[in-house]
This record gives structure tokens, sequence and C-alpha cells, in this order.
């Protein structure tokens, strides 16, 4: 094989340019026996053996997010080493790099580049905050790499080389507020949040669609990342007396959020206000303590307490491989289905070839989701349920309500930018 | 030879000779294009750390705050990239089209007045000198105007690189917020991003570089250099000499933030975002890491020390992801404890003497260390330079 390329490119003339592509096409259809060979599954260099394929993990493992992403990556890895066990992607098993992005967005895209340049991996798991996607994404688009996202995140995306696992914008809130303004009568919203991209996309979609239903937001506050003061508006909540606190605090601000509310003396168990978010995972509640955030709903499309055959499963495996003391939230879910969803476009499309992973991409289905079933839309995102959970003492949610059909995504939603 | 040797001793012009043929021939030559970029993203940050040689370590003045220039440099090349590649065809998903993607996110619908210059190339090139320059201009005046000195003006600067970044973040549909200003593809029509694009921008950015050294060491060896150096070990008696302490300091401030403003703008080329992580607090204590890994004293040192701590960066959290910052930690307290003047110090103290003896096979009399005399710039100082 390698002899009759090196022929072809060392003597150019067309005549023996086309003797060699005749013999290079025969030596590829009698190669047909083994389906595997890897120059057929992989036409565009990819790091693919005849054994073994590469595939990149991309987190931070270091730095503030280090707490939130380090579900994924354990995740990430459990998927990995279950699909080697059962015989690999196309007969290959997955070795993954693992890169560290370290909280730093800069840093995500000099990994990504890495990743995809030097080390030509075959898919990319990775990335968590919305700032770190959009430094990776020029690279995922300019090198034509495929990135599996895993986070919950604004919407207003939708790019060729990115599968979005987790839920967009819109696929949390709308079922969330329905089902507050339905069951619990819910009239006012109280709307507050980290002041980020994510937070005020979210809080716009959640403004206009309480204002289509005709109810009313009293107020809307951001803090920046990190902010542990939240008297004031604690303060002001106590005064307007919402019926519903929509909370999409991030990260370690969470802790002193609920501490100060619970201080403050709004007792969320009796629902006087309610309180809903949709960024607090079984992951955050470990640091807030379940003492002070029972009783609050969460929307969103996992929770580890779902009563189903693959999340027993999932939640067993998890827990054999990294302890048993972790606990495993909404992204780390949507996070082992990455290398899923990646393994079955590839086995349909026949390739690891990026453009036909792509293509084969949507319609993909995960009937062995713990989530329960998923499937691939035409826009990179998934179909899934929202669920609301209510925060139990022992940091576990208790599931209340499931939308009855898949919710579909839609990044770019109309009437609602 | 007169001219350079004015400005420019032997081994300073060895030093800048080595720089030029490790930047322009030896790196080329060893690298894939992917480590070349890396590479070129690691010589931004020498430009900050050889204002901070002339700034901290000639005339004493420790800033916390340089990352403030060099984003200021960056995001002024950032916001002239993002409005060619927010054209209306390229942003048609948009409720507001033709403006940058981020504003459109957080309900912005014309494009804010401050903004609109950066159309211009001309004046975005002109913006990324003169905005940090003036803006030092106004806090060295506010400062050195009033004699705030040393750890008093450590902490100013320090607070400006937090309030800077506050305000980045906060005012996210000006600014583009955490995010920072991303997706930037071509400067006048030309792909920043393809291979032959990064190589041009590696040329550039070693030429660049070799000209602020050229330039810093003709400031160092002027009769102003001797007055920087006079500034840190003697304030007092410069003042009483009659001389204008403040506006020496001034001068060198705004030198070291236009110098970094370069290198924001370079990164921004090169890298092909900015963000606000590179304004704030973390990431100005490192800049001054750089410089001290370098050897605050060098310029040349600068310039390694820089290279030699991202270099340790990438590879440590390459080969260790979830270690790797002990093993920049321990680099750190191995500069402090073993080589304090960093790696000039050791180059002073063991490498320089060898090359003197092998380039200095015919010895003039005397030291040949010493800094010959400044003949061009007229030798008015009497005290002798502390080095």
């Amino acid at each position: 094989m390698r002899r009759v390329k090196d022929v072809i490119q060392t003597r150019m003339s067309r005549r023996s340019l086309l003797a060699g592509t005749a013999a290079t096409a025969i030596l590829a259809a009698t190669g047909t026996v083994t389906p595997s060979l890897a120059d057929e599954v992989n036409t565009t260099g990819l790091a693919v053996t005849d054994d073994t394929v590469q595939v990149g993990i991309l987190h931070s493992v270091t730095g503030t997010m280090a707490i939130s992403e380090t579900g994924s990556v354990q995740a990430e890895k459990l998927a990995i080493e279950q699909i080697n066990a059962m015989g690999g992607v196309l007969g290959r098993k997955i070795e993954y790099i693992q890169e560290d992005g370290a909280s730093d967005w800069p840093t995500f895209a000099e990994k990504a580049k890495k990743l995809l340049v030097n080390d030509k991996v075959a898919a990319v798991f990775g990335c968590w905050t919305s700032a770190s996607r959009k430094a990776v994404l020029p690279v995922f688009e300019q090198y034509n790499g495929m990135l599996y996202y895993p986070t919950f995140y604004e919407g207003l995306e939708q790019s060729p080389n990115v599968i979005y696992t987790g839920q967009e914008a819109t696929q949390q809130i709308i079922a969330g507020i329905d089902w507050v303004s339905q069951e619990k009568g819910a009239k006012s919203f109280y709307l507050l949040g980290s002041d980020y991209i994510w937070p005020r996309t979210s809080n716009k979609i959640a403004r206009k669609h309480i204002e289509k239903l005709g109810h009313k937001v009293v107020g809307e506050e951001y803090y920046p990342l990190g902010h542990t003061q939240f008297n004031s508006v604690i303060n002001k909540i106590k005064l307007r007396k919402p019926d519903v606190i929509y909370a999409i605090v991030v990260g370690g601000s969470n802790v002193a959020f609920y501490k100060q509310l619970k201080a403050a003396g709004i007792d969320m168990t009796k629902e006087d206000p309610l309180l809903l978010t949709i960024s607090v995972t079984e992951d955050e509640i470990r640091g807030i303590g379940g003492e002070n955030i029972e009783g609050a709903y969460a929307a969103m499309k996992y929770f580890q307490s779902l009563d189903n055959e693959n999340n027993i499963a999932f939640v067993k495996a998890f827990k054999e491989m990294w302890g048993d003391d972790v606990v495993i939230g909404d992204v780390t879910q949507a996070a082992y289905l990455g290398p899923w969803l990646w393994k079955a476009a590839v086995e349909k499309a026949g390739s690891f070839d990026i453009d036909k992973v792509r293509l084969s991409s949507p319609g993909i289905e995960l009937t062995t989701a713990p989530e329960g079933y998923v499937r691939v839309h035409e826009n990179h995102h998934l179909w899934s349920k929202t669920r609301i959970g209510r925060a139990q003492l022992d940091g576990q949610y208790e599931l209340i309500y499931e939308t009855a059909e898949l919710m579909e995504p839609d990044p770019f939603p109309e009437g609602y930018q | 030879m007169t001219s350079i040797k004015s400005f420019m001793s032997r081994q300073e012009l060895i030093g800048i000779l080595v720089i030029a043929a490790l930047l322009f021939v030896v790196m080329p030559l060893a690298m894939d294009i992917f480590r070349l970029n890396l590479f070129g993203k690691y010589l931004t940050y020498a430009f900050i750390a050889v204002g901070l040689v002339l700034c901290w370590g000639k005339c004493g003045i420790l800033s916390l705050g340089q990352g403030v220039f060099f984003g200021l440099g960056g995001y002024c090349m950032a916001m002239y990239l993002k409005l060619e590649a927010s054209t209306p065809e390229a942003t048609a998903i948009q409720s507001t089209p033709g403006i940058p993607d981020f504003m459109d996110w957080n309900q912005i619908t014309a494009l804010p007045w401050f903004w609109v210059p950066f159309n211009s190339l001309t004046f975005t090139l002109a913006a990324i000198i003169i905005v940090p320059a003036i803006f030092a201009f106004i806090i060295g005046t506010a400062m050195f105007k009033r004699r705030v000195g040393g750890v008093y003006f450590a902490i100013i600067t320090q607070a400006i690189a937090a309030i800077l970044t506050i305000l980045i973040i906060g005012q996210q549909g000006y600014t583009g917020g955490v995010n920072g200003i991303t997706d930037l593809r071509t400067l006048k029509g030309w792909d920043i991003r393809t291979d032959e694009a990064k190589y041009i921008l590696y040329y550039v950015n070693g030429a660049l570089l070799i000209g602020v050294l050229l330039l810093s060491q003709i400031v160092l060896k002027s009769k102003l250099g001797r007055l920087l150096v006079a500034v840190r070990d003697q304030e007092d008696r410069v003042r009483f000499s009659g001389y204008d302490v403040s506006n020496i300091k001034i001068f060198v401030f705004c030198f070291a933030a236009v110098l970094s403003a370069i290198g924001g703008a370079m990164f921004t080329l090169q890298v092909g975002f900015m963000s606000p992580s590179f304004v704030g607090i973390v990431p100005s204590i490192e800049m001054v890491i750089f410089c001290a890994v370098g050897g605050r004293l060098s310029i040349f040192g600068a310039v390694y020390g820089t290279l030699l701590v991202n270099w340790a960066k990438t590879t440590f959290s390459e080969t260790f992801p979830e270690l790797w910052l002990f093993g920049l930690g321990a680099l750190f307290i191995a500069v402090v404890l073993i080589f304090p003047n960093g790696l000039s110090g050791l180059y002073r103290s063991y490498v320089a003497p060898l090359v003197d003896r092998i380039v200095s096979v015919r010895p003039r009399t005397g030291r040949p260390d010493a800094p010959p005399p400044a003949a061009g710039f007229g030798a008015k100082t009497t005290t002798k330079p502390a080095e």
C-alpha cells in the first residue's frame, strides 16, 4: 500500500498516476475483507489506526471551574470505558488525550487547537462555560473538529462543529415557568442571576414568557461572578413579595446566596415565596448544603434520583468507578451522552470523517440515556424532556413533574429575542 | 559602528543578535506552525516584560496593572477586527444585522458611538498607542505629581486592573463581557486565521519586538536611562539636583504602557480573540512574574523569562493536566530561592564571563564590562549609574 503511494508521489506523469490510482482502488476493494481498514474510515488524516481512535477531553481540572467540570470529565471517561468494554467504535478502542483548560478561556482555545492540529483527534468532549465555548468555537470551525458540549446554555448558537448535549435556554425555561404558573398559581416573579451571557439571555426569555402569560416581573438583577453579598436583593425580595424567586446564580456565589436567604427567614419549604432555579444541580448543592436549599425547585432535564433502568445502571457504574460519595448533576449526565452520541454517529456514517459524522448526527437516537430517550435535532441540539425537581435535605432532588413530550430545541426562538 | 557603540555594548549587541537569530531562524525551523503560533503568543507577553524592566527594574516603579494596558491595546485591535467580521451578510441571523453578535444578544440595536471610529484601521492603529499612553499619563500624573510611590502605587495599579475588569464584564453589551470579543476573522480582508497569515504575523511580531528592544536600549543608554536608575536608587538626590522626578516617572510608566499595548494588539491578531481574563489582577501579577524570572534588570532576560514561564506552563499542563500548577509553583519558588536575579542573573554570574573570554580575545585595557561613555548624549550626568 505504502509503496504504491510512493510511486504516485515520485512519478507524476499522468499515466503512472492513473495506474497508481487503479492499483489503490483494487487494493482498497480487496481490503474490504476486513471492514475496518484505517484509510477507509478516515480519509482526512485523523488519529485513527486499525485498533484505536484518539479523542480529546478538554475541561478545567484546575481553577475555579474545576469543581463543576470534574463531574463531566468523570462521566466522559466512564462512557469511554464502557464503549471500549463493548468493543469500541467501528472495532477501535477509544484512547483519550486529556487537556486542562484551567478555567481560562484563552487556554481553552490553545488546547483545542493543540488537540485538533497536533493530535488530530476525531472528536473532543469538553468545555463547560459559555465563555470557553465561545473561545474554542472559531478553532473548531477553522480546523473542522467536532465538539460535544455538555452544559445547559443560552442558545443563540448553532455551529456545524458542535453537538450540544445539554439543554438550550428555552427548553429549560418555558416548561419551568409554565409549571409554576399552572400548578402553583404564580403571578409575580423576581429574576436574578450572575452577570454574564447565560443568566442574562435566560432571564430575557423568561421575562418574555412571563409577560406572554400575562404575569408580572417585579424585579431583575445581576451580580458579578463570585459575588457574596446578597442581603440587599433579599431585602428587596421581602419588600416586593414576589410569588417566585427565579434564580440563575452560578458557581461559588450560590453558597452565599442560599445561606443568606435562609438566614433572612425565607423558608423555601413553605413556598413563600417559591424559589425556582435553573442553575443549581446536585453538584452545587454539595457546596450549598442540603439544609440551606431544602424546598427549592429546579427545572432541568436530569436528576440523579430519576427512577428508570438506564439511570439506575448509570448511577451504579458511576459510583463504582469514582467512589460512593460522588453526586451526579444534570451536566454530568449530559457529558456522559457525548461519547455515546458520537459512537452512534460514527457507526451510522461508517466513518470517522468529521463531515460524515456531522451529516449522520441529526436523527441519532439514544434509548440508553440515563435521562431517558434523546434524539439529535437538525440544529445539533437534543430533543429532551424537562423535569422539575424539589431539593431534599440529603442534597438530592425529588422528581415532581416531567413534560409529557420531548421538548424541541430552539436555539433561535422567535418572539423571544 | 560608533553610532551603535554609543548605545550598545558588545555584549548587548550579541544579546540582541542572539534573540533575533532565535526568533527569525531557529524557532521557525524547529517548530511546526501550531507551536510557532503559540511561541508568537508568548512573545506578545515579552513586550510587557520589557516595559516592566524599564519601569520596575530600572526605575523602581512596580506596576501590578500592566494587564490594563495589554488589554487596552488588545481591545482596540479586537474592536476593529470585530467590526470587520460583523458585516450585515455575516450577521443576517441577528435581530439587528451589522453590529457585533454580543451586542445583539444584549438587546443593543445600534453601534455605540465609541465603536464607530474603530471602523478605520488608521484610527485603530493610532488608538492602540495613544489610548494606553493617555490613560497611563493620567494615572501617572495623578500619582507621581503627588509623590505616591512604592507599595501604594502598586496597590493603586492593582485596583485599576480590578476596576477595568469589572467595568468590562459589567458592560457586556458594549464589551462582550466575560466572553470577550471572539471570532475575529480578517484584517482589511486578509484572513488572519490561515497558516500563511500566522507566519507573517509571527515575523511582524518578532520584528516589532526587536524594534522595541532597540528602542528600550536607546532609552536606557541615554541620559534619561541614567536618570531612571538614579531615581530608583536615590530619588531625593535627583530631585535636589534640579530634575523633576515625577516627569521621569510619568514618562517611563507611559513608555511601559505603550509597549504592553503593542503586545496586546499583536496578541489579538495572533490568537484571534481578546477577553477580560488578560486585564485583571492575576494576569497582571503573572506579567510581573515573567519579568522577575527573566531578571528584572535585563531587557533580554525579560524576553527569555517570558518564554520560559509560558513554555513551562504549556508543557507542564499538557503532560500533567491535573498537577501542572504545582510544577509551575515550584519553578517560581526556585527562582526566588535559588536565583533571585532571574535568568539574567544566572547569565551574568556564570555565562557572561565565559562569553567574554571567548569574544574579547584582544581585550582593550581595563574593564570590558563597563558601559561605554555616553558620547552622543551630552554627558552632563556627574553620578555614575549604580550598575
